[in-house]
Order: C-alpha cells, then structure tokens, then sequence
C-alpha cells in the first residue's frame, strides 16, 4: 500500500513540475529562449497568494485569480522590457538577460518580502480521502493538483489544437517568418504565450505551497530547474511532452527518495535526464510525433 | 488576353484593367546589401487583374524584389504603393493584412499541421471571434469556427485537395505542396498573389495544369498576380506583361512577343553571341 501512496504522491508532485514545465516549453516552443526566470514567477504568483489570504483575508477563491492576473502582467512586462529588444540577438545573449531577470526578481524579492522565509497557509480544506479501511490517505491538496493539471492540460491541447489563436502559436512555433507572412502578429503572439504561461506559473505556485507550505524568495528556483529539466526530458517544444516529463520526474524523485536515498533523490533525477537524453537526445516526445506549441 | 496598354505613368497594363486604380505601383525602388545594390531602380505597374511576370536569370534579385514588396526587406530607396497606399515603415504582416500574399521558392508549410489547419491559419486575420468567446465556448465562436472551415475546404476544392484535409502537410507529395501553398496564401484574402516558382520541381502535365489554375484564380477572387518562374512554358503562356531582371536592374518590359524577340533578353540568358 506504501507504494501506491508514493505512487500518487509522485503524481501529485509531478503534476506541479508539469505546470511550470508547460509554461517553459510553450515558450521555448515559440519564442525559441529558455525563460530562466519562469521559476521565479512562480514565486511571485506563490508570495501574491500569500498576502493576499494572510494580510488581507481574501478567500483562496479570490486569491488564487489574483496571483494569476498579477503573474500574467509580471510576465508580459517581463517579456516586453527584457526580451523583446533582443528578438534579432544570439540566443545566447538571450540566456544571459533570464538568468538576469530571474535573479532581478530573486533578489527583488528578498528587498520586499525578506528572505524568513513565511508558512504558507492551506488553500484547500485540509481533509483527506481514506481508502482500503485506512490505509492509503490522499489529501484533499494531492486530489486538487492532479485535477488541475489534468484539467490544465486538456485546455492547454484544445485551446492550441483548435482557436485562432492556438494555430497562429503552432505557426509561429514552426516556421515564425511565414507566419508573418500570412498576416500573424508574431510579437503578440508571443506576449500571449508568456501570459498563459505565466499564469500558469501562478497556479503552479499555489499548488507547489499548498504541498510544501515554506514560502522564501529563493522557493521558486529549485522546482523551476526541475520542471525545465521535465520539458527537456519530455522534448522541449511540445506540450504532452511537458506533461509527460513533469510527471515522470515527480515519481522518479518521490520513488527515490522514498526507497533509494532522501539526500540523493536530486542526483538521481538528474541522472535519469542524463540517460535519457543520452539514448533520446530529443527528450521522450521530442519533435516528430507531436504536436508543437 | 487583353493586349497591353500605356497608362498615365508610361507603364502598361492591360486593357480591361486600365482606368482603374493600380494595385502595385513600384517606383525607383532600390536595396543595397552592404556596397551591392542588389535591386536598383526597379520601377513596374501593375493592373488589377494583371498576371505579371518576373523573370531573369538566377542570383538577378527576383526574390529580393517579393522580400520588398512583403517588407520582410526595407527598401534603401524607392517607393511601393499598394492599392495605392505607400507601405513604407509598416510591418510584414500588417502588409499582408493590407491583401498582399506570397508562397515561397523552397516550400514552407507548416508541416507538423495538417493540410486544413495551414489553410485555417492563413485565414487567421478573416476569423473575428475573440479570445473570450473561444474559451467560453460562445455560439459565435462554434459559428464562425464552422465558416472557416467550410471556406477553407472550398479553398481547397481549387486543386481539388477537399480529401487531404487531414493529412499532415509535410506528407504531402512535392507538387501538392506547392499547391497547397497558394490555397494557404489565398486564404488570407489577398488582392495581389506573389508567387515564387510555382512550377519548380513540376512536370510539364502538372504545370500545364498549374497554368490553368492561376488563370482561374484570377478569374474567380479578380486578383492580381505577380510570378517568378523560369519555366518559360508556364511565363510566355499566362503572363501579360513581363519584366526581365538582370543584376538588380530591369531590362526589359512588355509583352511576351516583345519579350521573345528582345536582343536584350536573349543576351541575358544566353550570353552575346560571338561573330
């Protein structure tokens, strides 16, 4: 029964890492850039939700919207003042100004909000759901977060597969000056993808406190780098790939913590992405068989 | 054919389009890259309803001139006006909502998206539901969704494609990449259609057939049509006016007989004859 409850606290896990991974792949799937300050933003849509509730006594149900208007604007200003002057600059160049940005809203962070890191209070009611007389308990938490990444990922796939909108992104994401030559705004395009992801980000931040309720402004980084480690290892540009990889990770990590090592459980995880890219060096979904945001 | 027809500005058009406003006017255009004026000079008018011809022979800037007239290139001198605005310091895509549309030299379809939703997303800018209505699943949205589609698949009826709808465009056999590329383009509601080799890679039946279905293309939507092509087949068999592009700079203008007789021309592909 142990394995089972490791088994859907791994889910539970990963269904965050696939959240943020989301945000990073459909981003890397359109803008081409490696958004390192993603992590960040989940911070900052986890810390909005936290004053929000605690400061001002707002319900989750007003909070939760909340952290992800604020983090929609934080991204799109993000992508409007950091990135978008630098459209025609080497990636790399690029890769420097998100490493910048993600340690600007470090430490910004840590200027405003202090680095004691603060308890995050519970969103979500905290009951569980018992199953076999008792012995395997799922909290209401683990239930909510893989209700809503399920929930996120089928919108995320409908919403790409099916409007306007989604078709201009899968456009800009294969060939970006044809689509521009069809009359497509690419650097709205592009503001958009941001502001999914980012709200995404928000959600993803809630959920991530809700499970591990230590707030710091240094919370968002570890996961971030996880959950891009999940796009890579699921093939960066694609969304089930996303999906597929943040899950994935979130059991390997809860399944080696729980029967290998607690202080390894990191080293262990990077090491499958290690080996994966190493056999599938476009990740499990990579490029292909998938549909690319 | 209409024959060819002086306007005010000493460039001709055909006969049926003259009177009317011109739907490109190109004057004095130029582009240099680094010290290499790779397109100098470039004046051409075109009707309505005009097909045009650009040719010449490779490396003579053809290509340059569509990247100008989509403003994927600025121009260094000269001016564009389309339908009789100048499009200088707007976007491309803006350009292309203004109703220009182009295909490519080296085919590029989005090719992980099927053969409809290519179409589809050409007609991007012609599908006006909002980003709300689309997620709360408004009636409007379901309506114009289906009108899309319906429109795309007539499109597509064109070059009879209705039954690859689905397929995945990469799929595709060459020919029928290249023709899924003009219905692409088309779906975007253009006045002017620049074409770039619509016959490359094409079997004399294929592109006898491609003729046919330019000239119905014009016939149907009343567009303009301004082709790069070297197979003379398809250019002396559909063009009416013809420019000839040689080092950047035109060399000849005019009909497809004035074109085949010109000493000029013949130079330029040939070479000067020795004697």
């Amino acid at each position: 029964m142990s394995f089972l409850s490791h088994l859907i606290n791994g889910i539970s896990l990963g269904s965050i890492y696939a959240i943020i991974a989301l945000g990073y792949t459909m981003v890397y799937g359109i803008a081409k850039m490696l958004n390192f300050a993603h992590g960040d933003v989940i911070m900052v849509g986890a810390y909005v939700c936290f004053f929000a509730l605690n400061s001002f006594g707002l319900p989750p149900a007003v909070g939760i919207p909340l952290a992800m208007l604020v983090c929609t604007a934080l991204g799109m200003l993000i992508e409007r003042l950091a990135y978008k002057p630098l459209r025609a600059a080497p990636s790399l160049s690029v890769l420097i100004t998100a490493i910048g940005v993600s340690y600007f809203l470090q430490n910004g962070a840590q200027l405003i909000w202090s680095t004691n890191p603060r308890v995050f209070p519970s969103v979500f009611e905290n009951a569980a759901v018992n199953l076999f007389n008792g012995q395997l308990t799922i909290s209401i938490n683990t239930i909510v977060t893989i209700a809503a990444c399920v929930v996120i990922m089928v919108g995320l796939t409908l919403f790409t597969g099916k409007t306007k909108m989604g078709k201009a992104m899968r456009a800009c994401s294969e060939d970006k000056d044809a689509a521009i030559l069809m009359g497509i705004n690419v650097n709205r395009t592009i503001s958009v993808t941001f502001a999914i992801g980012s709200a995404l980000a928000a959600i993803a931040g809630v959920l991530l406190c809700s499970a591990y309720p230590l707030l710091k402004p240094t919370t968002g980084s570890m996961p971030g780098i996880k959950a891009f480690t999940a796009a890579v290892f699921g093939g960066i540009g694609s969304i089930p790939g996303a999906f597929l990889g943040g899950i994935l990770l979130g059991i390997i990590e809860i399944f080696a913590k729980a029967y290998i090592s607690t202080e390894l459980s990191d080293a262990i995880v990077f090491l499958v992405l290690i080996l994966v890219l190493l056999i599938k060096p476009t990740g499990l979904l990579g490029k292909k068989t998938v549909v690319k945001v | 054919m209409d024959r060819l027809v002086p306007t005010p500005s000493l460039g001709v058009i055909p006969e049926r389009d003259s009177g009317k406003p011109l739907i490109l006017d190109i004057h004095g255009l130029g582009i240099d890259f680094g010290g290499l004026h790779a397109v100098e000079d470039f004046t051409l008018l075109i009707g309505r309803t005009e097909i045009a011809g650009l040719i010449g022979p490779n490396g003579a800037g053809k290509t340059t001139v569509f990247n100008l007239i989509t403003n994927v290139y600025q121009p260094t001198r000269g001016v564009i006006l389309f339908d009789g605005i100048d499009t200088r310091g707007k976007r491309p895509d803006e350009v292309s909502r203004m109703g220009i549309a182009r295909t490519f030299q080296n085919i590029r379809l989005f090719k992980d998206m099927t053969v409809l939703d290519n179409v589809l997303v050409g007609m991007h800018n012609q599908i006006p539901y909002s980003m709300l209505s689309a997620f709360l699943h408004l009636p409007s949205y379901h309506r114009k969704e289906k009108e899309a589609r319906e429109k795309a698949m007539d499109l597509l009826g064109i070059f009879d494609m209705q039954h690859m709808a689905k397929w995945q465009a990469g799929s595709l056999p060459y020919g029928a990449q290249r023709r899924l590329e003009i219905v692409r383009a088309l779906a975007t509601d253009p006045k002017l259609l620049l074409l770039d080799e619509p016959a490359a890679g094409m079997n004399p039946a294929e592109t006898a057939e491609l003729m046919e279905n330019i000239r119905n293309i014009r016939d149907r939507f009343q567009i303009a049509v301004l082709l790069i092509e070297h197979d003379m087949s398809l250019v002396m068999g559909i063009c009416e006016g013809i420019a000839v592009l040689n080092y950047g700079k035109i060399i000849a203008k005019g009909s497809p007989e004035d074109i085949k007789n010109n000493p000029t021309v013949i130079e330029a592909y040939l070479g000067k004859q020795e004697d």
